[in-house]
């Protein structure tokens, strides 16, 4: 009927086999068969290579000019074409990746860096502290994520490091809930008791005994905060609030060919589809962790 | 009931002023002299000291603050554009129709398509239908808004020549931007509505009724989608503050007069008391949006109601 009993069955199974629930292992195990999940990791193991290889693959210089090859339409020398000033739109996007990597992880690491701290304490000490913290993140809420990074954008200025902490400062309080929950779960938990009776002080008990057993609701966030950390610095290039104009950015570079959508399709075709695909590959990875993680999920 | 309304009207209070404080924190920071900006670089000194005076801009950075607040709280007035010199609230209450109309076009058409997805998929879990579903859903969730405008002018503008690339009144000028903004949030709320409707289909009243030989369609809508709804009210009225903040972009492309295509423009010229009011009121309708959703939740559910009792 409605519900699959393959799903039952798997769930019975599951219980039978007594499997090691929520080690690495078995995630990774997990992990591996799901196809979506594998397509993501490898497409941004790709992206990480070309950022870090860049100079030696891109064809052509990042800044690397030639006006009498503006606008040249995809042929077999520019493989996707050339924007206004005779820029090869291939190694542009190859050297962009450099920019979107850094932005979204390093986002990403600010808003779980104090996100984390703020949700530990909450969780941890509850009290008047966990009510003055997720005050101050309902207030953070309230103001939508990407007006928040436009105005920190527009009134520090435009440098790599603003864009971070403006896209960093939106997330904070997304991470800062989900830890604090799992920081409540865990401490109800009676090995924390035993190790608070054994005389490990706070620090110790967060670190060694907390930390690790919320690590997985971490990874999934991580994975599909980058995702939009990566969405909004490409809005912000967009709306002209990126990098300067030289360095490659994919956001920018949209901007710079929305100029040229009625002759010129491609400057915004193919920046935009590898915008798409590295963002879907976090997506797809930070589903693919859920599903591996939570048991409840595990029923392909 | 009463008392849950008083309560969280009055809870507004205290958000919104966090609001502006971080929002006044943030503008007070930007190195721009309005004062400059104003009068331009060749006033006298005299001229110059005589409008910070004025302004206000020579007195403490919590004493601006607390003028700030009281002349939005008191007279709902958000200062005065350094560039047009108009008064903030009425450049927003100009362009707020057609944000309004943008997100509320978006939210509902992302909101009609968005559920049923979700139940389709629910319904036949781990089948064809559901995998394709739920890959649909995550591009849409990974597409720029503002690329797949750009796509779909592309398409329909230079291409096929069917519908107009800018503008906003009639309704073929509103087909493209309010697709681009929804797709996002359709997919969301198609996720969100699947796993809802997955937790509840797994409970024992819905195995009962089953076995009661029940209809399938009346075990869904009638038992299931409704208790599954919870949640996706919820993730609507979030989605509602991302379309707006999301209409930014969207107001640019298709020239739409907006809230979005103001604050871009006041960010642009550097017009720091029409970026903080634009920010400073957008937050304002999110949180009220929100209100409305959180009274309406604990008007469906009677357990949430119950707390506040």
């Amino acid at each position: 009927m409605l519900l699959t009993s393959k799903k039952k069955i798997n769930q019975a199974e599951e219980e039978m086999l007594n499997v090691p629930q929520g080690s690495w292992a078995e995630i990774w195990y997990e992990l591996k068969r799901n196809r979506r999940a594998m397509f993501g990791l490898f497409f941004i193991l790709f992206l990480t290579i070309m950022a870090i290889f860049a100079d030696q693959i891109a064809p052509y210089g990042m800044r690397e000019q030639n006006l009498s090859n503006a606008l040249q339409f995809p042929n077999t020398t520019h493989w996707l074409g050339t924007d206004d000033l005779g820029r090869d739109i291939l190694s542009r996007m190859i050297y962009g990746t450099r920019v979107s990597l850094t932005v979204g992880v390093s986002a990403v690491a600010v808003s779980l860096i104090i996100g984390g701290i703020l949700g530990v304490v909450a969780g941890y000490y509850k009290g008047w502290i966990d009510t003055l913290i997720m005050r101050f993140c309902d207030i953070l809420l309230s103001i939508p994520s990407i007006l928040l990074a436009i105005a920190i954008v527009a009134s520090l200025g435009s440098n790599l490091q603003n864009l971070i902490i403006a896209i960093g400062i939106s997330s904070i309080p997304v991470f800062a809930r989900i830890i604090r929950s799992g920081v409540i779960s865990v401490k109800e938990q009676e090995y924390i008791e035993a190790s608070e009776a054994l005389g490990a002080n706070d620090i110790r008990i967060i670190f060694k005994h907390i930390l690790p057993n919320i690590l997985s609701p971490i990874i999934v966030q991580s994975s599909m905060g980058i995702a939009s950390a990566i969405l909004s610095a490409v809005g912000l290039g967009f709306i002209g609030l990126g990098l300067e104009a030289s360095i490659a950015e994919w956001g920018t570079m949209l901007n710079a060919g929305r100029g040229y959508i009625r002759t010129h399709y491609y400057l915004t075709l193919y920046p935009g589809l590898l915008i798409m695909l590295t963002v879907l590959s976090f997506n797809l990875l930070g589903d693919g962790l859920r599903d591996a993680i939570d048991p409840k999920m595990r029923e392909r | 009931m009463f008392r849950y309304i008083v309560k969280r009207i009055l809870w507004l209070i205290p958000i919104l002023l966090g609001v502006s404080f971080i929002v006044f924190t943030i503008m007070y920071l930007s190195p721009g002299d309005p004062v400059t900006m104003i009068l331009g670089e060749g006033a006298t000194e005299e001229a110059y000291q005589a409008l910070r005076t004025q302004m206000g801009f020579d007195q403490s950075f919590i004493v601006q603050f607390l003028n700030y607040v009281r002349g939005v709280v008191f007279d709902f007035d958000l200062g005065r554009s350094y560039v047009s010199n108009r008064v903030v609230l009425d450049e927003i209450l100009v362009r707020l129709p057609n944000t309004i109309r943008l997100a509320s076009w978006s939210i509902l058409f992302a909101t009609l398509i968005g559920i049923p997805l979700g139940v389709i998929s629910a319904t036949r879990p781990y089948s064809k239908v559901d995998n394709v579903v739920m890959f649909i859903s995550l591009v849409g969730v990974s597409m720029p808004t503002f690329w797949q405008a750009l796509l779909l002018i592309i398409l329909f503008t230079s291409t096929l020549g069917w519908l107009p690339a800018s503008g906003f009144t009639s309704w073929q000028q509103m087909i493209m931007p309010v697709f681009a903004l929804a797709t996002s949030s359709m997919g969301t709320i198609a996720r969100i509505t699947r796993s809802s409707m997955m937790d509840v289909l797994d409970q024992d009243y819905i195995r009962t009724s089953e076995a009661k030989g029940v209809s399938d369609g009346r075990v869904i809508f009638q038992h299931a989608l409704r208790n599954a709804l919870i949640p996706v009210v919820t993730v609507i009225g979030l989605q509602f503050g991302a379309l707006l903040g999301g209409a930014v972009l969207t107001e640019t492309i298709f020239s739409i007069n907006g809230l979005g295509t103001m604050m871009v423009n006041a960010i642009r010229t550097r017009d720091t008391m029409v970026v903080q009011g634009g920010v400073l009121f957008i937050a304002f309708i999110f949180t009220l949006v929100n209100l409305c959703v959180d009274i309406l939740y604990a008007y469906i559910d009677p357990r949430i109601r119950s707390q506040y009792d």
